[in-house]
């Protein structure tokens, strides 16, 4: 028993004098910021209702009402009543319902092409930055011609090559705005790390080249990505919801959409403008819940800015 | 005996577009024996760090160039490609650096970074070259090396830290090990026993050692023979006793002169060597410490001084201080 007891106290004590790793540092630091706190919290509540949306929406996303179509007038959408807390749409089905459902293809589409634009910009921005030279170069200005379209025109650009749209182009158009922006990140800090002391290190060891990259260079070069990519989830769902807005997002009917919502509540604007409220407010407050928590990450891993 | 390591008239010239080159070693030559300690030491940019890096052909590819040989068992490694060089470094030629803290991965356990090296020329495999890695950092000192193999760098001491360098630099037992400045970021009382441990561990392996320093406390204990680097060139070479005890060129007269001595009498004055170090080397037709040298004569500003052996000690000066002076 005693044993366990100082076993235990010893570890204790050099973990104390250990010090703390940079990450469990941040942590600390993340967990007492109000900024964070406020983002985790909307996304942590966006991710469960998007999680249990099929469980708790009463409705399904296409399902239409007689009870609401009956009161279906040119000049009037029904508002709530029993059983439709937030009334119908301009079909007749349940608003709230769609509401719910809608979150899960955010979260899906958000989520889907922040990684894969962040797959693909490591892979290039490895690339570059390991190789340098005339691979650094091409794969380099490739990226800026890509920074230089405004990335809305390049989603819509990406989107409107497709023959018909579909969930997959949205993904796909956004992800490809994502790609410049992880790979120039992530090749400055790999050029960083190329001329850092314990890379050099670990080439006088003999060590060889690709372990180099990926297991000295890689590791220590991509924080700064992953932050990026926080924020990104952001101008993600933005993105999306936009293409969606212009009709070149997903066309199954069977999908609620907040910006497919959006767009079509603007020809009922003055009959019934709750019907556009809703998702804009929702898009905004996911938006900015990734926003609020990428902003303090970024400022917590960075070490200059110990409070 | 047939010398390990034998660098002749190794020359680095960085280039720039536009701009002629920068010299930072011009035509350093030296030997090195089996398990022979030797230093190479000067001021602040004098190219022995360079010296060092050409060696083990560390120097970007690009903008700088390297000339001369530098032949390791009769092998010249600038001749070899870079995967021929990669298979020799750590295996053949090691080297530990300056700074313990940024030359190790921050992100990797130290345990793993022995191990990476076991595993890349010893084709170890995992559970043997973890019991090698703790063997390894028991050697240099590292209480509860077990546990120590989880650790990550931030989390050990300075000197830890170095001792752990030294471990890895010598997990394949080279046969050369280059240190460069190796105290220089510890405080004085881990200095020395980094120094001693270097010292036991080139004894134990048989391995040469190529101490770089600006620290003349580190070559007096540690060295046989002492290079003395100004400007890119060797301007004195002896034997440590003989460097230490009649020291005749200028340069090396004026840094010892320089040094804090507990028996020189009280009120001595400590000569400081005037001026500083000038990028570009005026070699070509002059003595480069001419500017700065007390003894200068008219000479040394209008030929270049060769270098000259005599009784096993090079020189390369107009006006060396006399063997009787000091």
């Amino acid at each position: 028993m005693s044993t366990t007891w100082a076993t235990r106290r010893k570890t204790r004590i050099d973990d104390l004098s250990a010090g703390r790793s940079l990450t469990s540092e941040a942590f600390r630091r993340l967990r007492r910021d109000p900024v964070a706190l406020t983002g985790a919290t909307i996304i942590g509540v966006f991710v469960v209702i998007a999680a249990l949306a099929p469980l708790i929406a009463p409705h399904g996303a296409a399902e239409a009402f007689p009870a609401l179509q009956e009161n279906l007038r040119p000049g009037s959408i029904p508002g709530p009543q029993d059983g439709f807390p937030l009334g119908g749409d301009q079909l007749g089905r349940d608003f709230y319902s769609r509401m719910l459902l809608a979150s899960q293809q955010t979260l899906l589409v958000g989520v889907l092409a922040t990684v894969i634009g962040l797959i693909v910009g490591i892979v290039i921005g490895t690339l570059a930055g390991a190789f340098g030279g005339w691979v650094d170069t091409v794969l380099m200005r490739v990226t800026d011609v890509l920074l230089a379209v405004p990335s809305l025109l390049l989603a819509i650009s990406v989107a409107a090559l497709a023959a018909s749209p579909s969930q997959t182009t949205v993904i796909i158009a956004v992800a490809v705005v994502g790609v410049p922006i992880f790979a120039r990140l992530l090749r400055g800090s790999m050029l960083s790390q190329r001329d850092s002391d314990h890379v050099i290190a670990a080439t006088a060891l003999g060590v060889k080249r690709p372990a180099v990259v990926l297991r000295h260079m890689l590791p220590n070069a991509i924080g700064p990505v992953i932050v990026q990519a926080t924020l990104t989830l952001a101008t993600a769902i933005l993105d999306a919801a936009a293409l969606s807005f212009l009709g070149l997002g997903d066309a199954d009917p069977g999908r609620a959409e907040w910006g497919l919502m959006l767009a079509q509540a603007q020809s009922y604007l003055d009959v019934r403008p709750a019907l556009a409220f809703y998702p804009a407010i929702a898009i905004i407050v996911v938006a900015l819940g990734f926003t609020l928590l990428g902003e303090s990450l970024r400022e917590a891993l960075d070490p200059k800015g110990s409070r | 005996m047939t010398p390990l390591l034998e660098v002749d008239d190794l020359r680095v010239a960085f280039r720039r577009r536009g701009e002629p080159d920068t010299v930072a070693v011009d035509g350093v030559s030296f030997d090195v024996a089996p398990g022979q300690v030797i230093g190479l030491v000067g001021e602040s940019g004098c190219g022995k760090s360079v010296t060092a890096m050409a060696i083990m052909r560390l120097l970007p590819a690009r903008g700088v160039r390297v000339t001369g040989s530098v032949q390791l068992d009769g092998v010249d490694l600038l001749g070899l490609s870079e995967s021929q060089m990669r298979e020799r470094r750590g295996k053949d030629l090691s080297m530990v650096f300056q700074d313990p803290l940024s030359s190790l991965n921050p992100v990797i356990p130290i345990g793993l970074q022995v191990t990476e090296v076991l595993a890349r020329h010893r084709g170890m495999a995992k559970e043997p070259a973890r019991k090698a890695a703790a063997d390894l950092l028991e050697r240099v000192g590292i209480p509860d090396p077990r546990r120590r193999l989880g650790s990550y760098p931030h989390q050990l001491s300075g000197g830890m830290r170095q001792r752990a360098l030294i471990a890895i630099a010598l997990a394949c037992r080279p046969r050369l090990l280059i240190a460069d400045e190796p105290t220089t970021a510890l405080d004085v009382t881990i200095q020395a026993q980094i120094l001693e441990l270097l010292r036991e561990l080139v004894r134990e392996t048989g391995a040469a050692l190529i101490m770089i320093t600006h620290d003349l406390g580190v070559v007096a204990g540690l060295c046989e023979t002492v290079n003395v680097l100004y400007g890119g060139r060797i301007v004195e070479r002896a034997q440590r006793h003989r460097l230490f005890g009649t020291p005749r060129h200028p340069y090396t007269h004026g840094l010892l002169r320089s040094i804090p001595r507990l028996d020189a009498p009280s009120g001595e004055e400590l000569v400081a060597i005037r001026g500083s170090v000038v990028d570009n080397l005026p070699w070509e037709h002059a003595c480069a410490f001419a500017p700065r040298c007390p003894r200068a004569v008219d000479l040394c500003t209008g030929t270049t001084p060769l270098a000259e052996t005599s009784g096993g000690r090079l020189l390369r000066c107009h006006n060396p201080v006399p063997a009787s002076a000091e």
